[in-house]
């Protein structure tokens, strides 16, 4: 490996091959897609990882019902500009059961997230799935593998796992197993909005600072995306410019005050603003060790 | 709880972005463009600071957010060590056993920059149990900080892991000799140290070894030298890490591309998708298919920002050539004029990571570049002592044992030494069964075929010698319990087909065991080679023309699956004697149930070793419903219905 390649492109080259290699070796592969900064990343690295050819595998959104409704356009916009095939999966059990971020809280997050996720891959039978996570999210995640070993129950065990050299990852598994594939582990939050800068990327409009209604709830600024908000007693939806650092189901994603319209004010923001992006992601504080055991039952 | 959210809105507000601030960071963002990155491990045994020294250095290079920080105070009180203190191991170690036990179990990786470089940090435990995940860090890294305790000097872990660092291709170290505060910033105890370890890792070929004093946990000699080491005329720990050359020299090296993927979207357009091993490509160049020896020119260097007009080591790129050749994946380009070895036997050394031990001519995947391939270990050269590194004699590996090896593989590949190729001399072991990563190999001398042993060409072949005898060549390999009735069913097949005028011929367990594999035992390594001699000896029959039956318990399913190997598909039939332990107990023909249930048979299979039965045999012939003679009888339909006899 050459010091001469900038940081970036050695990061580029690297997940390129990581999703080369997962087609070679595993037999049914999925792109998970949830619209995000990171999936919007790995999204254009696989286009490029195959180029002149189109991406040899689906996307598939696991529709929780409760998306901004920005995400959900934004997402169908891509898929048609770029001649994709994209499936959209939601746990219909959870759906006729009214599941809800109001009433059910993690119950919530189980449900309609990590069973509709497992479902879906067990009913179009995909043996590997890849995830956009970085190793720099969060502590359990910096511990992943690349490619990340899944039990028949899609369970990771995170004391046993593969241990992974070079860039020499083994797909093999057995009917039922799966892997989850992060080709951005060694990504930081800066360099995905830099190489997004560099790449012009498009992203979601929520990113930018925008008027939009918010109340204040334990602290975290949620947005009424929709008629379905429910409001406590006394909250009121006032205006606020506010933008996302990190997108979600839109009952559990706080927003912050901002005024950055652009990618360039979006970066300056960050050195100033120093707190972690997940940071404003209600299902994460739930409990400790929370994504460390959401992990484990097959969450992403 | 409350202190992650109150960060999370009250650092949040009115962040404007001046447009001084949006200058600065243009300029910030364009020197970032052009740093490089440095990836390194830090290493050495457990409590010698290994999370706390990353802690240190992110704490000090402001990248700990503020939330975070607020839940490493609550964490610091409840689970922490160091008193009132922020206790900056607790930031890195990221798994809730982790924690709480407060040690590192597995690697994990941290990120941090300055303006000279970026970072990616593999944080590796110092638990000699948890030394293939150390490994796993090591693989990646450019660099290893080897951390030692000034109080506790060079121990067993400090050899160990300078040791595998060197073998996983690690050339630059740093000894950072940590704690040097509880020895009074002494000279003394420095230098002692520093001679110590120079002398045990002087034959590890590193090119740089650089020895710091540091205190992790009060940052002296960090980020900036410290006044209270006067004495230290070197860089800081940061210091040199931002300025080291770690250059690996793979752009000057010739070109070679592992062919990951042929791209081909439609019949005018066939690419072939890699990341570049070594060297450098430029449309023009004459490259040559390492395995088939064909060659043509590269025409084009494909990539969704446009045709490049070359690329260099580490990029993926796909490429197109002037002719149609037969390239798949597996293959390796190379530039024409610089060949790459293509070999299936070579030596290499090895770490094993498997709980289950590895024995030479068992069946493993050897994955090497992006080509699979069967083959075994045959024959274990030495194991090397990781504390004096003395070479002994060693008949298996367990967990964390390294080894010189010999291996030898099924077909022929593409390789390089790692030495001059981490992408072409690195290997996986793979388990053919659990599909576990069970040992990682590095190739020292890739043997070129033919070596020693030239292969004759015979002027009359397999298929003219069963022609004579009217038959196809095969193996029925009977696998099963003692006293399942292997042998009474391939006598009586025998018999049969003898009738029939086929020509045949049975491979006993026990009478080979007198003769051929008289040397063997019934330990598991031997058991291993008296399959592996068996298989052989039926294919030197099988290439005779012959048909014949291999009577063996054979309890391992891969030693019978690297039996099957040896043979052409078609070739050879698993046929299980399906009896179970009970009923062999009950006829016991031999007494031998009776004695290994006294103890007077150690290693009996059914008693006191495993039976692994078939999962897809050929034939499965259950004893206890059918008389023998009629199981016989339907292995010659099974023949019939192959058309291995008409």
């Amino acid at each position: 490996m050459s010091d001469r390649l900038s940081h970036l492109k050695r990061l580029e080259n690297e997940s390129i091959h990581i999703i080369r290699e997962v087609v070679s070796e595993c037999r049914n592969p999925v792109f998970l897609y949830s619209i995000g900064k990171d999936s919007t990343v790995m999204l254009h690295l696989a286009m490029k990882a195959f180029y002149p050819s189109k991406p040899p595998f689906p996307l598939m959104h696991i529709d929780t019902t409760w998306k901004f409704r920005e995400m959900i356009t934004f997402r169908d916009e891509t898929v048609k500009r770029l001649g994709l095939n994209l499936i959209v999966h939601t746990n219909e059990e959870g759906r006729r059961q009214n599941i809800n971020p109001f009433d059910h809280g993690s119950f919530y997050t189980h449900t309609m997230k990590t069973e509709a996720l497992k479902e879906a891959m067990r009913l179009h039978g995909f043996d590997a799935a890849f995830g956009g996570a970085r190793r720099d999210e969060e502590k359990s995640r910096a511990k992943e593998r690349v490619f990340s070993f899944r039990t028949v129950n899609q369970e990771w065990d995170p004391k046993n796992q593969r241990p992974e050299f070079w860039q020499n990852y083994n797909g093999r598994m057995h009917k039922g197993e799966s892997m989850r594939v992060f080709p951005l582990s060694n990504w930081t939050e800066l360099d995905i909005w830099h190489y997004i800068m560099l790449e012009n990327l498009d992203i979601v409009p929520l990113y930018f600072a925008a008027e939009r209604p918010a109340v204040i709830r334990d602290g975290s600024l949620i947005v009424a995306d929709d008629e379905r908000m429910r409001f406590l007693p006394g909250e009121t939806p006032e205006m606020r410019l506010v933008r996302f650092r990190s997108l979600g189901c839109y009952p559990l994603t706080g927003a912050v005050d901002s005024d950055a319209r652009s990618l360039a004010e979006i970066v300056a923001e960050m050195f100033v603003t120093r707190t972690s992006e997940r940071g404003n992601r209600l299902i994460d504080r739930d409990e400790k060790d929370s994504m460390e055991k959401k992990k484990k039952e097959g969450y992403f | 709880m409350s202190a992650a959210m109150t960060a999370a809105t009250s650092a949040a507000p009115s962040a404007t972005a001046s447009q001084e601030t949006l200058g600065a960071l243009e300029e910030f963002l364009a020197r970032q463009e052009r740093i490089g990155l440095l990836r390194f491990l830090t290493c050495g045994s457990v409590d010698d600071g290994k999370s706390t020294l990353i802690g240190r250095l992110r704490y000090d290079t402001k990248l700990i957010f503020d939330d975070q920080l607020a839940a490493l105070e609550r964490d610091s009180v409840k689970h922490g060590t160091v008193g009132d203190d922020i206790d900056f191991a607790l930031l890195v170690d990221g798994l809730e056993a982790e924690r709480e036990q407060g040690i590192t179990i597995d690697v994990a990786y941290r990120f941090f920059t300055t303006d000279k470089r970026r970072f990616i940090v593999a944080d590796t435990p110092g638990h000699e149990q948890y030394t293939r995940n150390m490994a796993t860090g090591a693989s990646n890294a450019d660099l290893a900080i080897v951390l030692v305790d000034a109080r506790q000097g060079v121990l067993t872990q400090t050899r160990r892991h300078s040791f595998i660092a060197s073998l996983l291709g690690i050339r630059h170290v740093v000894l950072a000799i940590n704690k040097i505060d509880l020895v009074g910033f002494s000279e003394t105890r420095f230098n002692e140290i520093r001679e110590e370890y120079v002398r045990s890792v002087r034959d590890l070929g590193f090119k740089s070894l650089t020895v710091i004093p540091i205190s992790a946990r009060f940052g002296d000699n960090v980020i900036s030298t410290s006044e209270r080491t006067a004495w230290y005329q070197g860089p800081s720990l940061l210091s040199h890490l931002e300025t080291i050359d770690v250059d690996a020299e793979a752009s000057v090296r010739p070109f070679r591309m592992p062919v990951q993927w042929v791209n081909r979207p439609n019949l005018d357009f066939r690419g072939y998708s890699g990341t570049i091993a070594s060297g450098t490509v430029t449309p023009g160049d004459r490259v040559t298919v390492a395995a088939s020896g064909r060659s043509s020119t590269v025409a084009r260097i494909v990539t969704l920002d446009g045709d490049l007009p070359s690329a260099s080591a580490g990029s993926a790129v796909t490429l197109t050539l002037e002719d149609q050749i037969d390239i798949s994946r597996g293959d390796v380009l190379a530039v024409s004029g610089a060949p790459v070895a293509v070999t299936d036997a070579f030596d290499a050394q090895v770490v094993w990571l498997s709980e289950h031990k590895l024995f030479p001519g068992r069946s493993y995947i050897f994955k090497l570049g992006t080509r699979s391939v069967s083959g075994s270990i045959t024959r274990i050269r030495h194991r090397i002592d990781v504390n004096t590194f003395e070479k002994t004699n060693a008949e298996t590996l367990g967990v964390n044992d390294v080894a010189g090896v010999s291996v030898s593989l099924v077909a022929p590949i593409a390789m390089e030494r790692f030495a001059d190729s981490r992408d072409l001399g690195g290997f996986i072991v793979i388990d053919r069964l659990t599909n576990a990563t069970v040992g990682v190999g590095m190739v020292e001398t890739a043997n070129q075929a033919p070596t020693n042993i030239v292969w004759h060409e015979m002027g009359v072949d397999k298929e003219a010698r069963a022609a004579l005898k009217g038959q196809r060549p095969a193996t029925l390999w009977f696998t099963g319990l003692s006293g399942s009735g292997k042998s009474t069913i391939a006598n009586i097949l025998d018999r049969k087909l003898h009738a029939l005028g086929r020509h045949t011929f049975i491979l006993d367990g026990d009478n080979v065991r007198h003769g051929l594999n008289r040397d063997l035992g019934f330990s598991e390594a031997d058991r291993v080679e008296n399959i592996r001699r068996a298989a052989e000896a039926a294919k030197l029959m099988v290439d005779a023309g012959l048909i014949v039956i291999v009577s063996f318990i054979s309890p391992y399913r891969a030693d019978r699956e690297a039996a099957r190997e040896r043979f052409e598909p078609g070739e050879f039939l698993e046929v299980f004697i399906d009896t179970s332990i009970d009923e062999c107990r009950r006829r016991d023909p031999k007494g031998l149930y009776a004695r290994a249930d006294q103890g007077l048979i150690r290693n009996f299979t059914g008693v006191s070793a495993p039976y692994e039965a078939p999962l897809a045999p050929e034939l499965q012939l259950t004893t206890t419903e059918t008389a023998a003679e009629e199981l016989a009888g339907r292995v010659v339909e099974e023949l019939r219905r192959r058309a291995i006899i008409t």
